[in-house]
């Protein structure tokens, strides 16, 4: 009898008793990120389930990541199979207005040279001792991508995927913080003046409808292997472009896309269990994640003097910082940074034309990155 | 492959790539602005 009390009162403490040193911890990173979502308003959508996600699988004998753990359940379906960033991606599709970018095709450049710190990233991350494919996954952190970090690093490196995606979301939010004193410091004050005049509207329907299919075929047959990436923000552009999906546009920008964050995000915050999360590995991820957006924004910003100089003074390299895929935050940044130095100057629009070249870049770049891994022989 | 090669490669042919597939796209949306032209009338629809 006692015995049997005893036992059912060991049922009711075994929790606390099985508490890893880290599992504390890792409660207070996840109440952290709640902090960050609910009080400082950082991309709330996602970090606010991250975070929860990781105060939940870090109760002990829950087992909720264990086999038939209503978490694990969720992560098999939608991480392990690579689904949930591609719906993402139709949603960004669906909710994407290319226009800015078709305005001024050569911008495509731009979205390409903000994504040169991923492979930056890479061969630093090679040089600190990370094997191949947890240097393609960390790199891929310069993509700014939430969704390309998580799709190519739970296919090659799943291992560091709670670090990465934490890192990519992380510091997408912190963009507004990480870029501005690097796009002063690489640009001079009559630089920043630049006017680029307005965007004229002045693109036709048929070529916003052809631009998906194009980016498609073309994109498909170079990188095959990212095809499901930029495949699926295609087919949700297409969508909206052609207008007569409008419900299947809707439901993909809304209902679809808030059903599938919750799910990743919640998924990615069970992946930051203490055991594997707090090691060294986790911190250079970390850093190596925070040089890969810098370098991007260096690239970008560079590039754009390029452009300048090509164009004759008509391109502000400001706009170089935008070609990142963080959108719309980095062609806000362009934005206001522009018109601290001319109040009359709007690049708004050019920039977001850079961003979404970004957003297209971003996926290219992985797509690149898969497809000569492939043909190397290495995936 | 040792992981010298390795990282030389991904930086030519992979920022190569990334830039000649955006220029190729760019040039391709040149293209179609100049096939299907912007008309007056889109401006209300």
């Amino acid at each position: 009898m006692l015995d049997a009390i005893g036992n059912g009162l060991y049922g009711l403490i075994a929790g606390f008793t099985n508490l890893h040193w880290s599992n504390p911890i890792m409660i207070g990173v996840g109440g952290l990120l709640l902090y960050l979502a609910i009080k400082k308003d950082i991309e709330p959508l996602l970090l606010l389930p991250i975070g929860f996600g990781c105060i939940l699988v870090n109760v002990p004998l829950a087992g909720l990541m264990e086999e038939e753990g209503f978490l694990k359940t969720i992560y098999d379906a939608g991480i392990a199979t690579e689904l949930f960033p591609l719906f993402i991606f139709i949603g960004i599709g669906a909710m994407t207005d290319f226009g800015p970018l078709l305005e001024n095709p050569r911008i495509f450049l731009l979205g390409a040279a903000g994504q040169f710190g991923i492979f930056l990233t890479l061969a630093l991350a090679l040089a600190l001792g990370f094997s191949k494919l947890d240097a393609v996954a960390i790199g891929v952190i310069g993509a700014c991508d939430g969704p390309t970090a998580i799709y190519v690093s739970s296919k090659y490196a799943p291992h560091l995927l709670s670090a990465v995606s934490v890192a990519a979301y992380s510091y997408m939010s912190l963009v507004p913080i990480i870029q501005p004193p690097i796009m002063r410091f690489l640009t001079t004050e009559e630089e920043r003046k630049i006017n680029m005049g307005t965007v004229k509207r002045s693109v036709s329907k048929t070529t916003k409808i052809l631009f998906p299919l194009v980016v498609t075929v073309i994109g498909g047959l170079i990188a095959p292997k990212g095809l499901p990436l930029f495949g699926t923000i295609m087919l949700g552009n297409l969508m909206r472009e052609s207008g007569v999906v409008s419900r299947l546009t809707k439901a993909s920008e809304n209902e679809i896309a808030n059903i599938v964050t919750l799910l990743l995000g919640i998924s990615i915050g069970a992946t930051m269990d203490g055991r594997n999360f707090l090691t060294p590995q986790t911190l250079m991820v970390l850093c190596l994640g925070f040089i890969a957006i810098c370098l991007d924004t260096v690239c970008g910003v560079m590039f754009g003097k390029l452009l300048k100089v090509i164009t004759g003074g008509k391109i502000n390299p400001l706009i170089g910082a935008a070609g990142i895929s963080a959108y719309p935050m980095a062609a806000r940044v362009v934005q206001r940074e522009g018109q601290k130095y001319n109040p009359k100057n709007f690049l708004l629009m050019h920039a977001m034309g850079a961003n979404t070249g970004g957003q297209v870049g971003s996926v290219m770049a992985a797509a690149v990155m898969l497809s000569v891994l492939k043909g190397m022989g290495i995936i | 492959m040792d992981n010298w090669t390795f990282g030389i490669t991904m930086i030519i042919v992979g920022m190569g790539g990334t830039i000649l597939t955006m220029w190729l796209l760019s040039l391709l949306m040149g293209l179609l602005r100049k096939l299907f032209p912007y008309k007056k009338e889109e401006a209300g629809k």
